[in-house]
């Protein structure tokens, strides 16, 4: 017998991506006793803003201020689009969910009365939002009043440059300034600063002391102080609230590029939490062979690259993302998925995957690649019936939706992951 | 402004001749619309012919690549990579040629040595196992752009300049000469003129573009080769399949990465550089076929370069026109101070400069004789940073902590990268990625852009080099011009890498919406 162990649960959700995690917090809050299998990846590079919508039409740059009109809209265009298997309520209900739980865990998230928030990104550039991170709230709140506000960076962390977002944003805002200042005690200051390091390092009192005295000279008028999103890990209400007090400003950070502090926070609040809630998380092992047995269950063998343990369960979300996830699989000439072979909708050829421009606004068709399910969320297979009645699916690889383009990511995420739970334990 | 030589094109003809002009006291002026080797100097193999590969089809050229690789490894040795080239034949191929290969080539007097099957598999271990013949001959790999900047470089400290971004755009003619060219700089949009003895149309594949403008014929035809890059080095030898010269012949090493080419498309135009999907899957399929591996190998991008090749009006296929050289003397046609050098080989890029230098110093009336076969080529120090590997030796050697890495596929140092930024703001041009890439590695690993892109557009703004909005722009134009060589080498590990990409850049950053 090749397997260690062997587990029986009612649910096991694949994927440890925003899909996966709200899938297995929303069955865990139900009762349902569930093993979440998937590698821990996609989600550290997650800026930590929830998108809900804002984008429609794409080609036409169409951004909408209420992301529930621009769900009405998506829906009425885009008939198969995954939202359109929920009611209005229901992803309000899941939101309400998914934030209740964070707020309790210590993540706190705002959102606007009119809807979506605009945010600085780590281009300079500025989006639009649903949910942002209470340590990001007050930098939509200065970008929204264009008060007196002083952007920080520091020497060594490549990619993010506060004289680049100044200069982005200076034309409309013109109360707006930069400092680099080193970050304290940062050995080594060219190639060692990475973000969780400065992070962690913020979590010593002494340490946030030094940072605030070092801006302290600088802030002068400023009404709000921007800095990288690396204040804190655990403790990161408190270095924002601390840095605030110490400067005797509002202070917030700004999403980063690549490695996301506010996306570790989030891996790590739901790993323990999910944990607390009784979910069995298997954090860096892939479901390797799956098959679904005479009685109706399946039995998922899991294991890094070498079969571990045996996983038999009355149901299955499959959360397992697209390419990045590993749950899509290009090949030369066809996209695969990658643990049940379900039939997976796409373009017919290669070359119509990706369009010559990258950034032509109708998005690149291999992105609405994924998986056709029923309205619960039941992935069809060959014969356009569901593939199987306690099969179903959640998050980006679900057919017919572009959450790059559309900049709904989590909110396809939270919602289908909601839809799914809601279909599995109906 | 007045020069003896007006170069058109700033290729591997153009510069070589600059160099040999320049070496015996000519005064050359190199005009290049685009940038060093923007043309087929730069979409190539990279690939040092040791002739082998001509031996059945054409001798002469054969003879020449021989000749010309023994001597380039003398004069310029750091650009090139002595890896030494493999000829292997698999099951199923032409049993006739294989026979008659070691005595084509002993015809042309290219060394080549039999290589028992075993012994080649030994050498390279990632070889078909049904391999059925190997030869080794003299290939190397030469680093084509940094040949062309050591060229034109020795050409500069002679006195000869070069003048990049700046397009031909007409001629002056009076009698049978040609008085003034008249040019544009294509990023100021400035017109000027240049009064010169001579002309010479070193242009490529846009020989015949020049020419019309003198109101001269030359018919051309264009064939596209495409080719793609493994994401790391899979050879030590050039591997050449031996068979008449076909399509996805060849893989060449070139630092850290291999080269598999090529294609052959007939073209309308040199302006058609776009690789084709067909292309790519002709390509994985034949290198396959020698080696394995690169059937689930990670490709990071393809390219593709137009060969110009002359029209000799008759029912030879791409492969059979000569891939030699002509001089075309204009005086036939009227004009007594024009040249032009269409087509030509990377290996036998001297020669042919050799050979035009003399024509040209015979019209001027120099006597010096040319000296490139003996002269080594002097380093500058700017040649190096094309070559895959080369930025990342010395950062290694210089362990400066506090010289970050920008671009850490193809470890880019922040400290390079600010070099090369002074050298193009001395030249009056606008730092940008683009720029910055055509002199470095930046962008052209596995990430392509994606986290390079944003690390240097934020150093540079720290740094002064932008300001504004005008670094979106620029990192736009950065992004598109990668994804030109990944898109049709999008499946397996590089699609998720494109995804990760556009995750960040749109998906984050929303720079699609920005108005341009």
């Amino acid at each position: 017998m090749p397997y260690s162990d062997t587990i029986e649960c009612d649910l096991t959700v694949i994927g440890r991506g925003m899909a996966g995690m709200a899938a297995a917090l929303f069955a865990a809050e139900k009762g349902i006793s569930t093993v979440q299998v998937g590698t821990n990846g996609g989600i550290i590079f997650a800026s930590g803003l929830f998108d809900l919508f804002s984008v429609h039409p794409v080609n036409e740059k169409n951004i909408w201020k209420d992301p529930w009109m621009g769900i009405e809209a998506l829906i009425r265009d885009i008939p198969r689009h995954p939202y359109s298997r929920l009611t209005k309520e229901e992803i309000q209900l899941a939101f309400e969910e998914m934030l209740g739980f964070l707020n309790v865990e210590g993540l706190h998230y705002c959102r606007a009365e009119e809807g979506n928030s605009e945010v600085i990104t780590p281009l300079g550039t500025t989006k639009h939002t649903y949910c942002v991170p209470q340590g990001m709230w007050n930098g939509v709140l200065a970008l929204k009043e264009k008060k007196p506000c002083l952007l920080v960076d520091f020497p060594g962390m490549n990619g993010f440059s506060a004289l680049q977002l100044a200069e982005n944003l200076k034309e409309a805002w013109r109360d707006l300034r930069s400092a680099r200042i080193p970050f304290p005690e940062g050995k080594g200051q060219g190639t060692m600063v990475v973000g969780d390091v400065m992070a962690r390092g913020l979590e010593l009192p002494e340490k946030r002391e030094k940072l605030a005295g070092m801006i302290l000279p600088y802030v002068k008028e400023a009404q709000h102080v921007g800095l990288p999103a690396v204040l804190g890990m655990s403790h990161h209400n408190e270095v924002i609230q601390e840095l605030g007090a110490r400067l005797g400003v509002s202070v917030f950070e700004i999403p980063t590029f690549s490695l996301s502090i506010p996306g570790l926070r989030l891996m790590e609040t739901f790993t323990n939490a999910l944990s607390k809630r009784g979910v069995r998380q298997f954090e860096q092992e892939r479901v390797l062979v799956a098959e679904r047995r005479p009685d109706g269950r399946f039995a998922l063998g899991i294991g890094n690259k070498k079969l571990q343990t045996r996983v038999v369960s009355k149901g299955i979300i499959l959360a397992s993302g697209r390419f990045w996830g590993k749950g899509l699989y290009a090949f030369r000439n066809r996209i695969k998925e990658t643990v049940f072979d379900l039939p997976v909708s796409q373009p017919a050829e290669r070359s119509e995957w990706h369009r010559k421009d990258f950034f032509d606004l109708r998005g690149h068709p291999v992105n609405q690649a994924g998986l056709e399910t029923d309205d619960s969320y039941r992935p069809l297979g060959d014969s356009g019936k569901p593939a199987f009645d306690n099969l179903f699916a959640a998050g980006s690889i679900l057919a017919h939706q572009d959450w790059m383009r559309m900049k709904c990511g989590s909110g396809l995420a939270i919602a289908t992951a909601y839809g799914a739970v809601n279909g599995f334990s109906n | 402004m007045h020069t003896q030589v007006l170069i058109i094109g700033g290729g591997a003809t153009g510069t070589g001749l600059a160099r040999d002009l320049a070496l015996r006291g000519v005064h050359c002026t190199l005009v290049e619309k685009s940038h060093l080797n923007a043309g087929a100097s730069g979409r190539n193999h990279g690939l040092l012919h040791s002739g082998a590969r001509y031996v059945g089809t054409d001798p002469i050229a054969a003879k020449q690549c021989h000749e010309e690789n023994l001597l380039l490894k003398k004069i310029i040795p750091r650009v090139i990579e002595d890896t030494n080239g493999l000829f292997v034949a698999i099951e199923g191929d032409d049993e006739q040629y294989i026979a008659d290969f070691p005595n084509l080539c002993k015809k042309c007097g290219i060394p080549v040595q039999a290589v028992d099957v075993d012994e080649a598999r030994e050498l390279e271990p990632g070889l078909s196992a049904k391999l059925i013949a190997a030869y080794r001959v003299d290939d190397g790999a030469i680093d084509p752009f940094a040949l062309c900047r050591e060229n034109i470089a020795q050409a500069e400290s002679f006195g000869s300049s070069l003048l990049l971004h700046t397009e031909v755009i007409g001629f002056k003619k009076q009698g049978n000469q040609i008085t003034e060219t008249l040019l544009r700089d294509r990023v100021t949009g400035t017109e000027s003129a240049i009064e010169a003895d001579t002309v010479v149309n070193a242009a490529g594949a846009w020989v015949g573009h020049i020419a019309a403008m003198a109101g001269i014929a030359i018919h051309m035809l264009y064939s596209k080769g495409t080719l793609l890059v493994t994401g790391h080095r899979f050879t030590r030898h050039v591997i050449n399949r031996l068979r008449p010269p076909h399509d996805g012949d060849i893989l060449v090493p070139g630092g850290s990465v291999s080269i598999l080419g090529t294609t052959s498309i007939r073209v309308d135009s040199p302006d058609v550089t776009l690789p084709s999907f067909p292309e790519i899957d002709l390509l994985v399929n034949e290198g396959a076929a020698m080696l394995p591996v690169l059937k689930n190998t990670r490709f990071v991008r393809a390219y593709a370069g137009v060969r110009p090749l002359l029209d000799f009006e008759n029912g030879f296929d791409d492969r059979s026109v000569s891939r030699g050289f002509s001089l075309l003397d204009h005086s036939n046609d009227g004009l007594e101070n024009f040249l032009s050098i269409p087509g030509g080989k990377l290996t036998t890029y001297r020669f042919m400069a050799e050979k035009t230098a003399d024509v040209v110093c015979d019209r001027l009336g120099v006597k010096k004789p040319s000296v490139t076969a003996v002269e080594p080529v002097p380093s500058t120090g700017m040649g190096r940073w094309s070559e895959p590997g080369a930025a990342a030796r010395v950062w290694i050697e210089q362990k400066d902590p506090d010289d970050p890495v920008l671009c850490e596929c193809e470890i880019v140092p922040q400290s390079l990268i600010r070099g090369v930024i002074s050298s193009i703001t001395k030249k009056n041009m606008k730092p940008s990625l683009l720029a910055i890439g055509e002199v470095t590695r930046v962008g052209k690993g596995v990430c392509q852009g994606t986290f390079c892109g944003a690390r240097i557009t934020a150093a540079m703004h720290s740094n002064g080099d932008l300001c504004g909005d005008d670094g979106l722009g620029d990192l736009k134009d950065f992004l598109r011009e990668r994804w030109r060589g990944e898109r049709p080498a999008l499946w397996d590990g590089q699609l998720i890498q494109a995804e990760l990409k556009e995750a960040f850049y749109c998906g984050l950053a929303g720079l699609e919406l920005r108005d341009e």
